[in-house]
């Protein structure tokens, strides 16, 4: 154990067992990827583990044709807008459960998370009809949010075990110093749990951006998401598995630059900062 | 943990969560509760049934079978995805230029939409121009998961293992890397063979996380639906119609509202009830 302390002596063998994982991780990734640069010829024609006759095809349909690339856009959107409300909401509420008793806290932060435990499909039908009785079924803004539902328990949740990280000798320093209670948080606390912040930032993106039940239901024309176009093309244009993989492929893209962005907090931020 | 002055106005800061996500959630709750006890033809004209539908239900063989089948795959992939995260998390670099290219791997998968993660393992495990299909029906495997119910079963805990076991890692690795050097240190001059040093340090340290990753995937597996549906579509036959394929096949394709309500009612209140459970632990431990 204490070899980690010069990486370059970690015995092989230590080296093999994620080298493995990440193995079976990337196979079905190259496998999406080999179909999407395959014709459909070629796909229905039989097995062939490299592309024979490699096609930028199917991507320049994606790219040329509004309905596949509007999609793309309609759910990075909503994504967005989600993030934004999600965190915006959860900042205060998580101060308040990580620094305050009041009347009915434990039941109320349980209660934010029985949300995060209601499942999609229960809620899908419901989810409809409160939505078009609104007037906002087919926008951006009702799967932004729908999307609340479990992205701001989830939010509240990481932001509070931040928080309850900081001292509180912090907000108490700062009213000696005169400093008001919005200023403080904002110029003061809000940079202290700023890896924090990223982090239920992260959560709420990935959360809103893999849900494919609610925002199918919840959009028809004006604000389709990518999935609503993905499964039209699945069922009307025949089987063509070569688009749907371009198409698939290209939702790995805004994840991974997220990760990538990340990358140096995710391990904190999947300990919800109190390990 | 700090501690908490008693601060009612504290409410004014959760007011704004609180509306927005009961807005959510009640008012789609009180639908499913209305169809749930009463019986429509439409119009808004209701009448009460009281608990038939619930009767009807929890006496009807196909909600137990899809039931048992839920949680028949919640165990499983719990069993595989939780002991070889650890190992992974265990095996893994904790310093060095590999940590971040590990990191961001393994991550991918679970950004990857869930509709297109089924459709991945589809075109994956066709049997006659998918990888592994195709591999494994070379080799002399009968495998062909759009007609046999275990291959598909096979099929779909790879998947899930796939789509989530790096979930437990990074949630392992959080808790392996918050252990200072300096336990290992006195561990190594006990003579403190790899086992002991697992058993009294590391697992205890990552009780914590590894509760939060149980009981994520807990809920996660419990609801599992785009993946299944775009994978196998609960199929062939029923086999792998868990409860929330068997819900919307009965919401959506029977129109059977009143059931599917009940039926909902009773699986959110299932999904409640374990988590309440997990979550009480979960508090207990950390006042300890």
């Amino acid at each position: 154990m204490n070899s980690n302390r010069r990486t370059a002596a970690i015995p092989l063998y230590r080296l093999l067992v994620p080298a493995i994982y990440i193995l079976f991780l990337m196979l079905p990734i190259y496998w999406l990827l080999s179909m999407s640069f395959k014709t459909t010829n070629e796909i229905l024609g039989g097995f062939s583990f490299f592309p024979r006759d490699f096609t930028l095809e199917n991507y320049i349909e994606i790219f040329t044709d509004p309905t596949w690339y509007r999609g793309y856009l309609n759910s990075i959107t909503y994504v967005v807008i989600n993030t934004v409300i999600s965190v915006t909401f959860a900042l205060p509420a998580a101060y308040a459960f990580s620094r305050y008793r009041f009347l009915g806290d434990k039941h109320l932060f349980f209660w934010l998370l029985t949300n995060r435990m209601a499942p999609p499909a229960v809620f899908a039908l419901p989810f409809f009809q409160l939505y078009a009785a609104i007037d906002l079924y087919d926008t951006h803004i009702a799967v932004a949010l729908a999307h609340c539902l479990f992205n701001i328990p989830l939010a509240v949740w990481i932001l509070e075990g931040f928080m309850s990280g900081i001292p509180k000798q912090l907000d108490e320093m700062a009213y000696v110093d005169g400093y008001s209670f919005p200023r403080f948080f904002v110029k003061i606390f809000m940079p202290a749990i700023a890896s924090g912040i990223g982090v239920a930032a992260f959560f709420c993106f990935m959360y809103s951006w893999v849900e494919m039940l609610l925002s199918k239901t919840l959009t028809s024309v004006a604000a389709k998401s990518i999935a609503a176009t993905m499964t039209r093309t699945a069922s009307t244009a025949g089987y063509e598995l070569g688009l749907l993989a371009a198409a698939g492929a290209l939702t790995i893209i805004p994840g991974a630059i997220v990760i990538y962005f990340v990358r140096n907090y995710i391990a904190k931020g999947f300990s919800l900062g109190r390990v | 943990m700090i501690s908490k002055s008693v601060k009612q106005s504290a409410w004014f800061f959760v007011i704004p969560v609180v509306f927005l996500v009961a807005f959510n959630a009640l008012i789609p709750l009180m639908t499913v509760v209305n169809y749930a006890f009463q019986e429509t033809f439409g119009d808004n004209v209701f009448f009460w049934e009281g608990l038939t539908w619930f009767e009807q239900v929890l006496n009807s063989d196909r909600f137990h079978d899809a039931f048992l089948r839920q949680i028949m795959f919640t165990s499983i992939i719990l069993l595989i995805e939780v002991p070889l995260g650890i190992a992974i998390a265990l095996s893994m670099p904790r310093k060095g230029p590999w940590v971040s290219v590990c990191l961001v791997l393994m991550a991918l998968p679970l950004l990857i939409p869930w509709n297109v993660v089924g459709a991945m393992w589809n075109i994956f495990a066709l049997p006659d121009i998918g990888l592994l299909g195709y591999s494994l029906n070379a080799i002399g495997i009968d495998y062909n998961f759009t007609q046999q119910p275990i291959s598909a079963w096979i099929t779909t805990i790879l998947m899930d293992v796939w789509h989530w076991t790096s979930l437990v890692v990074l949630l392992a690795y959080a808790g392996l890397t918050a252990i200072p050097e300096a336990y290992y240190q006195a561990a190594k001059i006990d003579g403190a063979s790899k086992w002991a040093v697992f058993k009294w340090i590391q697992l205890p340290k990552m009780k914590r996380v590894l509760t939060i990753a149980i009981l994520l995937r807990f809920m996660d597996s419990f609801m599992i639906y785009t993946e299944l549906i775009v994978l196998t579509g609960g199929g062939p036959g029923n086999s792998t119609t868990l409860l929330s394929i068997d819900l919307v096949k009965l919401a959506l394709g029977q129109f059977d509202l009143g059931p599917a309500a009940a039926m909902s009612l009773v699986y959110f209140f299932v999904v409640l009830l374990i988590c309440w459970v997990f979550y009480t632990l979960m508090m207990k431990n950390e006042q300890q």
